[in-house]
């Protein structure tokens, strides 16, 4: 059994802790009235620093384009004079209050993509009855113990949206769908039989629900496999909840990303999205099982894992960094090419103001992994994993911030302290929930069938090194 | 790989068999004569093929006016048949290059006639690119080749020029790796003809090959690096295809899921495909025991999954199309304008054939049953055709100006070409059924020992799996000398 190390714990705690202030100083900060609002700006603007005022020129620019889009909804054209001050002057003020919203958001949903996605791939290797992975399944279902704390938070970001203690869905803004009202959207409108608060929140639970139940049972009917000796009972029944599960994973997420993230941009539509957001969740989580794989493995908790596993997750980490780049690519080049000015408003907006982060995230994503990870001995040497693991992750993480951030701050984004705050405390969770999670069960699953195969599991040109030589025939 | 394999693995080559059954059971077609069945069907497919070609010398003769296509429906038939090739082509490469990714022996048996089918259904693929133009004869001007007309090139921002570089990598990359996986198995052909004119075509195919450590061990490597390019060319290839489509600005070909949702559709089709061929072929050759239940069951599982990520776009499409608020969107392949529309029909077969009829594989007794299998194949090839159908003409007939709504009827000729390349196909497959060692035996002598019957079942019983014939005479892989 492994022992969730007293340092670790602290440090885990100590993330929470930190993130957590972090997180409150980015709340604090933020402007509670209009008239804080322009002093922020002013001050930025007054500093005189290239960022500041870079962004400034853009982001008239980008409201010109979204009060553009409005306007065209009313159909009323003399709105666009006289309002436009004022409105300018509300819109950056709540860009400015969502931004501690959206860097909790941004962070949240990472994390808890990142445990759904390391769920999916677990129950994909039972589906696959892969051969391979079976010492792998105790790790897998740690990191999907984030899932829990990860989905409350969640629950109490819903409600904050359904309470409107944010403006980071603006079609749940007041008036949007009341003909008539100033906020009125006549395209918000034409959706809202999709794009109504109680259905968003009903169908955000409902994942949810989906999601961690499918956790807690396979689970717990996992360690019962353990030592169950029924001929196989249990294990046939979690292959069938588990092809139940990718069923319905398939559905939701899909429908997840639609609510969750392309709702930021109401106007905004892509049918490649769901997918996309896929990738980009499932190359994070291969990543991460192989991060908590080294780990472990290193303090030796794991004595069946040998470099053909590690080999067989760079693998993946290779081929899924490739599938992500393979789908960024289809999405923008084909809205790119047709120029559809709708659509194309999404990277605008995205390559005005994010410019760095968006290019960037393409070379940490693609870039750096293929070179890197092309080589079949790189892909069993720990540190080289690492090493590019920690630029995927960071290149996700800036993907999904470039997903959410345009829609919810516009131009008004930084990577500070609220950011970082966040991070470090979805980090701690996870490292909490991860570890000890880990400790509670049997690091090898003693009751799979194919667990042999999984501890005899040899690729043919890996090198083994440290590895005794009865560990593979 | 590990040389242990789990029980509960069900065995993928069936019988007592030695590896010197396996070489008679896969030289026996070819070395035979064909029976009458075969001339039959044989001279059934050539006729096809010959009206097919006659139509095809017309249309060219007299012009594309004699389809059935309009001012406003200018591709129909030619590109749904060319789409629908390319997609069944896809099937081949994913069986022989991603299952060898993910270490799937179940592929062995399947992977060499698999393959055959992309290369003769790319053959069919690349007929209608050509055919379709107005002056076909001006067809090399697709490629940026130095000229005289003060090197004039192509513009290198249109998908249909993608297609050519797309196609043509993809029949070239196939037919290599094709042809290096057959070189063990023209040699076994080889070493065994006995008449002087067979073995000298059998040498010629075979490059010289000797199966010595040296030659095995690069083998693999080069399989594994063919597998490695093949995967992204694969999905570039039809991802290619679909962007025809998805780069225009037509309202139901203006989609960004069509690169991911052509490739599980190829993959989808191409699957059915196969188990329309291989459900007759493995009767008909008496490979019975090598093309197992088993292969068809998890060739099923494949087709679910395909299927299910079909279904699932299919979905998004529809739901979006409603999302984005325009009306123009109604009366694209997947709305509700095209549920009710004049092509209804066509609307309703694609959803009959690709989505309803498929779900009855999710039962056991149906995935493993051999005439359902079939049948439900054959309704996904008329789904899958119908899908490129309805995309495509559906969505010209009604544009963004009510003025320039048409309908699309087809001619005799549009039909015949089809009919002809299907006829095409079957002649070259027919042809390959009888001339090349249809199972890949070198492969399948790899796992005999993991995962055949007798040795499972003796592994089973505690009994030592003793060599069956002698080891100096076992053509093996480097990795697996003698081991147990």
């Amino acid at each position: 059994m492994y022992q969730f190390s007293g340092k670790l714990k602290t440090l885990s705690i100590a993330l929470i802790i930190l993130g957590a202030l972090g997180i409150a100083y980015g709340f604090y900060s933020a402007p509670k009235t209009v008239e804080e609002a322009k002093e922020i700006i002013a001050h930025q603007t007054s500093h005189g620093d290239e960022h500041a005022t870079s962004h400034d020129e853009v982001k008239v620019d980008a409201h010109k384009q979204d009060a553009h889009v409005a306007v065209e909804a009313h159909g009323a054209v003399e709105a666009h004079g006289e309002h436009h001050d004022a409105a300018h002057d509300e819109h950056v003020f709540h860009q400015l209050q969502n931004k501690p919203w959206s860097a909790l958001y941004v962070a949240l949903f990472f994390f808890l993509g990142i445990s759904l996605l390391v769920l999916a791939f677990y129950a994909i290797q039972r589906v696959a009855q892969a051969g391979w992975s079976v010492v792998l399944f105790r790790v897998m279902e740690a990191i999907t113990a984030n899932l829990v704390p990860t989905s409350i938070i969640m629950v109490f970001v819903v409600i904050a949206a359904v309470m409107h203690w944010n403006h980071m869905f603006p079609w749940m803004a007041e008036g949007t769908v009341t003909v008539g009202h100033e906020n009125y959207d006549a395209i918000v409108d034409g959706k809202s039989w999709w794009m109504n608060v109680p259905g968003w929140a009903i169908r955000s639970i409902v994942y949810l629900a989906i999601w961690n139940a499918y956790r807690w049972f396979i689970r717990r009917n996992s360690i019962k496999e353990d030592t169950a000796n029924d001929g196989g009972k249990i294990y046939k029944l979690n292959y069938n909840v588990s092809v139940g599960f990718i069923f319905l994973f398939m559905i939701t997420e899909s429908m997840m990303s639609w609510d969750w993230i392309m709702g930021l941009d109401p106007h905004w539509f892509s049918t490649l999205f769901g997918w996309y957001v896929l990738a980009s969740l499932l190359v994070s989580a291969v990543t991460v099982i192989a991060f908590v794989t080294i780990y472990l493995r290193s303090k030796g908790a794991l004595p069946a894992v040998n470099d053909s596993h590690i080999h067989d997750l760079a693998k993946f980490m290779f081929g899924f960094s490739v599938f992500w780049t393979y789908l960024w690519f289809s999405q923008f080049m084909l809205i790119w090419y047709a120029d559809i000015p709708e659509e194309t408003t999404y990277f605008v907006a995205r390559f005005n103001e994010y410019k760095l982060p968006f290019l960037a995230m393409v070379g940490m994503n693609f870039v750096f992994p293929i070179l890197l990870l092309l080589n079949s001995d790189f892909k069993s040497i720990p540190w080289f994993v690492v090493i590019g693991g920690i630029v995927i992750l960071f290149g996700h993480y800036v993907d999904v911030f470039v997903m959410i951030m345009p829609a919810t701050v516009g131009a008004q984004w930084s990577f500070g302290i609220a950011e970082l705050g966040s991070l470090l405390f979805f980090l701690g969770i996870f490292i909490y929930a991860t570890f000890s999670a880990f400790a509670k069960a049997n690091p090898i699953p003693k009751g799979n069938p194919f667990l042999e195969e999984s501890e005899h599991f040899h690729y043919y040109n890996i090198e083994h090194r440290g590895e005794g030589s009865g560990d593979h025939h | 790989m590990s040389h242990y394999e789990a029980p509960i693995r069900e065995p993928l080559v069936l019988g007592d068999k030695s590896y010197h059954d396996i070489t008679e059971d896969i030289a026996k077609p070819i070395e035979g004569a064909a029976n009458k069945n075969w001339y039959i069907a044989f001279y059934i497919s050539l006729a096809a093929m010959l009206w097919g070609f006659g139509c095809i010398f017309y249309t060219v003769g007299t012009g594309i006016g004699v389809w059935g296509l309009n001012k406003n429906i200018g591709w129909a038939w030619d590109i749904t048949n060319f789409v629908w090739w390319v997609g069944i082509g896809h099937a081949g490469t994913l069986i022989s290059a991603v299952l060898l990714l993910f270490r799937q022996k179940w592929r062995m048996a399947i992977n060499r006639s698999a393959e055959a089918m992309t290369i003769f259904a790319v053959f069919q693929a690349g007929l209608f690119p050509i055919i379709h133009m107005g002056r076909p004869w001006n067809g090399y001007w697709v490629l940026p080749m130095p000229n005289q007309f003060g090197s004039l090139w192509v513009n290198f921002n249109s998908p249909l020029l993608w297609d050519v570089f797309a196609i043509s990598t993809y029949l070239s990359v196939s037919l290599v790796f094709w042809w290096t996986g057959l070189l063990p198995d023209f040699a076994m052909i080889r070493d065994r003809a006995v008449k002087p004119f067979q073995k000298k075509i059998y040498a010629l195919l075979s490059f010289g090959w000797s199966g010595r450590a040296k030659d095995w061990q690069r083998f693999e490597e080069v399989s594994l690096v063919l597998a490695g390019l093949a995967t992204p060319l694969v999905l570039s290839v039809h991802t290619i295809v679909s962007m025809d489509f998805a780069t225009s600005i037509n309202p139901g070909w203006h989609s960004t899921i069509f690169p991911p949702y052509f490739v599980a559709g190829a993959i989808f089709s191409g699957f059915a495909m196969v188990q329309t061929l291989l459900g007759i072929m493995r009767k008909v050759t008496n490979l019975e025991d090598y093309i197992t239940r088993m292969h068809i069951e998890y060739m099923n599982i494949v087709i679910i999954l395909t299927g299910g990520i079909v279904a699932v776009a299919y979905a998004t499409e529809f739901f979006i199309a409603w999302y984005t608020g325009s009306p123009y969107e109604n009366y694209t392949y997947l709305s509700v304008g095209a549920a009710t529309g004049p092509y209804a029909w066509a609307f309703w077969s694609l959803i009959i054939f690709n989505i309803i009829t498929p779900q009855l594989l999710w039962i056991k007794k149906f995935r493993r049953s051999f005439i359902i299998t079939f049948i439900i194949s054959i309704a996904i090839n008329i789904g899958m055709w119908f899908e490129r159908f309805d995309i495509i003409a559906i969505v010209l007939s009604k544009g963004h100006l009510p003025s320039t709504w048409w309908r699309f009827e087809p001619t005799f000729v549009d039909v015949g070409i089809f009919v002809g390349t299907i006829g095409f196909f079957f002649v070259l497959f027919l042809l390959y059924a009888r001339t090349f060692p249809v199972i890949a035996q070198a492969e399948v002598k790899t796992i005999l020992k993991s995962s055949g019957e007798f040795y499972k079942k003796r592994r089973e019983q505690g009994i030592p799996t003793k060599p069956a014939i002698n080891l100096a005479n076992v053509a093996g892989t480097s990795d697996k000398s003698n081991k147990e």
